[in-house]
């Protein structure tokens, strides 16, 4: 299979003005990605699709990511004079990373036998920019898939041919997978708890009890 | 009521007496028909134990209905998740009396390792009537044939009259059971507390 490179150029030159980059990644595998505009998603997956050297058949599964907005911490060594001697001396850079939700789509090819190349799509923000374009038409078998990140996530897809929750019922409000989401608090009855589950069944100890907690442990 | 010792010496010398309840319960008690119905991975042990190897016939309760209406003894398998339970306490709902409801592991009991999710029930008690609950994750086979063992003691020791007999043979009790709704984040009532009255914890 060419390199994620090559098909990179090839895309660009099969549709100008599409903006592509490729995702580093740092880990033992190193398995890189593309990062499509979503605006353009449809026609660069059908490229991939369709191309006789590159035959992307099958998308073996779509995943969703959200990313909330974040502040990020670098690391960044630097040298500094101080009363005449050089000093290397770290320092910590913070950069407010803006919101958005990620689709991961990862294709690969039955005829040619290769593959995966890792999609990813972008929306906007988390709140109201959450529209990404289906690639159900191009393989079916996303289908459920894109209705499963629907449900947990939020993401619009929007050319879906059947576009419902799939997992919770439909009644159910918000996207419980997204990292600001607050489960129901049913944790009234708990007699063994420990660690998270503590902390949630403490809010429903009596209050006149609360005084009486002591360290000790019974014997 | 007949007493015991005249009624084994008479059962030495041929003579079976016997009551009516007695009877009764001892044709129940031997004819639990399960409903065929697996939530998860428990429900594979419960398959394992209708087999030939674990053989749940030799308690005569081997004969798994695939409808509610001729099914006595639920056995709830598994993980009920919160989509899932209303239509658990429905198919409860249309079993005929007597009925006796098994809650076969840790999932079914209290949630088990999922009670910190946002979709699974924390225990099917919430709902329904648990006549036994199985720990284990999954129970081994052995551990649903204890559980249908314990019920027939159960059912044996049940009353015909009197007032502390069974909810089937007293037409005061309501014998449906309320089936929640979906809510826009739990099932509305998040649970029975007519049914599910947990005792008070020490702290």
């Amino acid at each position: 299979m060419e390199t994620l490179e090559q098909i990179k150029v090839r895309l660009e030159q099969a549709l100008p003005q599409t903006r592509l980059d490729i995702l580093p990644n740092e880990c033992p595998a190193g398995e890189r990605s593309l990062i499509v505009e979503s605006s353009r998603a449809v026609d660069v997956a059908k490229f991939l699709r369709d191309d006789s050297q590159l035959r992307f058949d099958y998308c073996s599964n779509v995943t969703g990511i959200d990313w909330p907005e974040a502040k990020i911490k670098t690391k960044v060594k630097k040298k500094v004079v101080v009363e005449g001697v050089e000093k290397e001396v770290e320092e910590t850079i913070e950069t407010l990373r803006s919101g958005h939700l990620e689709v991961v789509y990862h294709l690969y090819s039955m005829e040619l036998k290769h593959g995966p190349v890792v999609l990813r799509l972008r929306t906007g923000n988390r709140a109201e920019q959450t529209h990404l374009p289906s690639l159900t038409p191009l393989w079916r078998g996303a289908e459920f898939q894109e209705r499963e990140i629907f449900d947990l996530y939020g993401v619009i897809f929007d050319g879906h041919p059947d576009l419902r929750r799939i997992l919770m019922w439909d009644e159910f409000e918000g996207h419980p997978m997204r990292r600001d989401y607050v489960a129901p608090d049913d944790f009234e009855y708990e007699p063994t708890p420990h660690d998270e589950v503590l902390d949630a069944a403490k809010k429903h100890y009596p209050v006149a009890a609360q005084p009486e907690v002591k360290p000790e442990v019974k014997a | 009521m007949i007493d015991e010792g005249l009624k084994s010496e008479l059962q030495k010398q041929g003579v079976y007496v016997t009551s009516m309840q007695e009877l009764y319960n001892w044709g129940r008690a031997n004819s639990v028909w399960p409903l065929t119905f697996g939530l998860a991975c428990c429900a594979i042990e419960m398959m394992a134990a209708s087999m030939a190897r674990f053989d749940l016939a030799r308690f005569g309760a081997e004969v798994f209905r695939p409808s509610p209406r001729q099914a006595d003894l639920m056995i709830v398998a598994g993980t009920v998740t919160k989509k899932m339970a209303p239509l658990v306490v429905r198919l409860y709902n249309q079993m005929p009396e007597p009925k006796y409801v098994i809650a076969m592991g840790a999932c079914a009991i209290s949630g088990g390792p999922f009670k910190q999710g946002y979709n699974v029930l924390k225990g099917i008690d919430r709902y329904l009537p648990v006549d036994v609950a199985i720990p284990g994750c999954p129970p081994r086979p052995e551990a649903l044939l204890h559980a249908i063992m314990t019920l027939q003691e159960k059912i044996l020791n049940q009353k015909l009259t009197g007032p502390d007999r069974p909810r089937h043979l007293n037409a005061d009790v309501e014998g449906e059971y309320p089936v929640p709704t979906y809510g826009p984040h739990d099932l509305q009532p998040s649970k029975n507390s007519e049914v599910w009255q947990p005792p008070p914890i020490q702290r």
